[in-house]
């Protein structure tokens, strides 16, 4: 373990993770394994401050997508470019990838949970993407798991499943909810939800509660 | 547990919060919240006395340079639990220690795009 570089360079032959998440993780396992804290209610703690975690650029980038065709039309190119022109700094960026939702198509993304998961795009993952059975289920049977979400689809709008890996992230642009003509780009993307840009949910509608 | 996290906001009023309760820059920085949550409801602590460790860790990192833009903020908190969790007799600082070394350990055994698990061998040497 010597020798090793520990800076937060990104790193495509093993996992890294920073100092501080080290310490955290070790503490995490100590309380664990000597009963003072059940995972479950520590993952109970995280999910109820899952909104309130980390920048939530995705919602931005997606609000903007909705409001001006030119950022759209560049996302959907090239999305690591589009998105650092917004000045983002984060491990997602080189890797993004921008699927767009239409009448035609939904898309929605599995992932592997690895150390890059892009919470600063998205928020938090469910803590249901790390079932293994979601997984597998998600791939042979999108249709029945969007379902359990309470996601319905025109049964002509075809589901494509896209597989995050370590090389390629995924952002799902979601369909512009009808009802928001006018709208400013932070209204907007206040109805944009993690579960929206993973394709596992829409965005929220207009007027209804929040 | 929203009660719980009310009464924390309130014994401790320096935690970043919005209107709602408290805000979180990074993933780790609400693990290290629920982890103070989940012990004080253990009864490990009062919040009265975290509050004043924390308030300790503060004035140390301060002295030592600490910017206290607020950014660091979480980082006194770690180490404040860090010091509870030793001063408590849970697990010594070398114990804390070894653990740190099998994370990374595990970190660097781990292929890029896998979930990072600890096994018994990364506590070997």
């Amino acid at each position: 373990m010597t020798g090793h570089d520990h800076d937060h360079h990104h790193d495509h032959d093993h996992s890294e993770l920073s100092e501080t998440e080290l310490r955290v993780r070790a503490l995490e396992t100590i309380l664990t394994e000597k009963g003072y804290v059940d995972p479950a209610a520590l993952d109970a703690i995280i999910q109820a401050y899952e909104t309130k975690i980390g920048p939530h650029n995705g919602a931005q980038v997606v609000a903007k997508a909705w409001s001006d065709p030119a950022f759209k039309a560049a996302l959907l190119a090239d999305a690591s470019k589009a998105v650092s022109t917004l000045g983002h700094v984060s491990r997602v960026g080189d890797h993004l990838v921008a699927v767009e939702n239409t009448p035609q198509r939904h898309n929605m993304v599995v992932c592997t949970l690895c150390s890059c998961y892009p919470w600063e795009m998205l928020g938090l993952p469910p803590v249901w993407y790390k079932a293994a059975p979601y997984r597998s289920r998600a791939v042979k049977d999108p249709r029945g798991v969007l379902a359990d979400f309470g996601v319905s689809l025109p049964k002509e709008t075809e589901i494509r499943v896209w597989d995050s890996t370590a090389e390629t992230r995924f952002l799902v642009l979601p369909m512009r909810p009808a009802g928001t003509d006018g709208w400013s780009e932070q209204q907007l993307a206040d109805l944009v939800t993690r579960d929206s840009m993973i394709g596992t949910g829409f965005p929220k509608t207009p007027g209804a509660p929040s | 547990m929203e009660a719980a996290a009310a009464n924390a906001t309130k014994a401790v009023p320096s935690i970043p919060r919005d209107t709602d309760g408290p805000v979180f820059r990074e993933p780790w920085e609400a693990h290290a919240f629920a982890m103070a949550l989940a012990l004080h409801g253990r009864g490990l602590f009062t919040w009265n006395e975290w509050a004043a460790a924390l308030a300790d860790e503060i004035k140390r990192a301060q002295a030592a340079g600490d910017p206290d833009t607020g950014e660091t903020y979480y980082r006194h908190w770690l180490a404040t639990l860090e010091g509870l969790i030793a001063a408590k007799g849970v697990a010594s600082p070398e114990t804390q220690h070894r653990y740190r070394d099998a994370w990374d350990h595990a970190a660097d055994r781990t292929p890029h795009g896998l979930p990072i698990e600890l096994r018994p061998e990364d506590f070997a040497g």
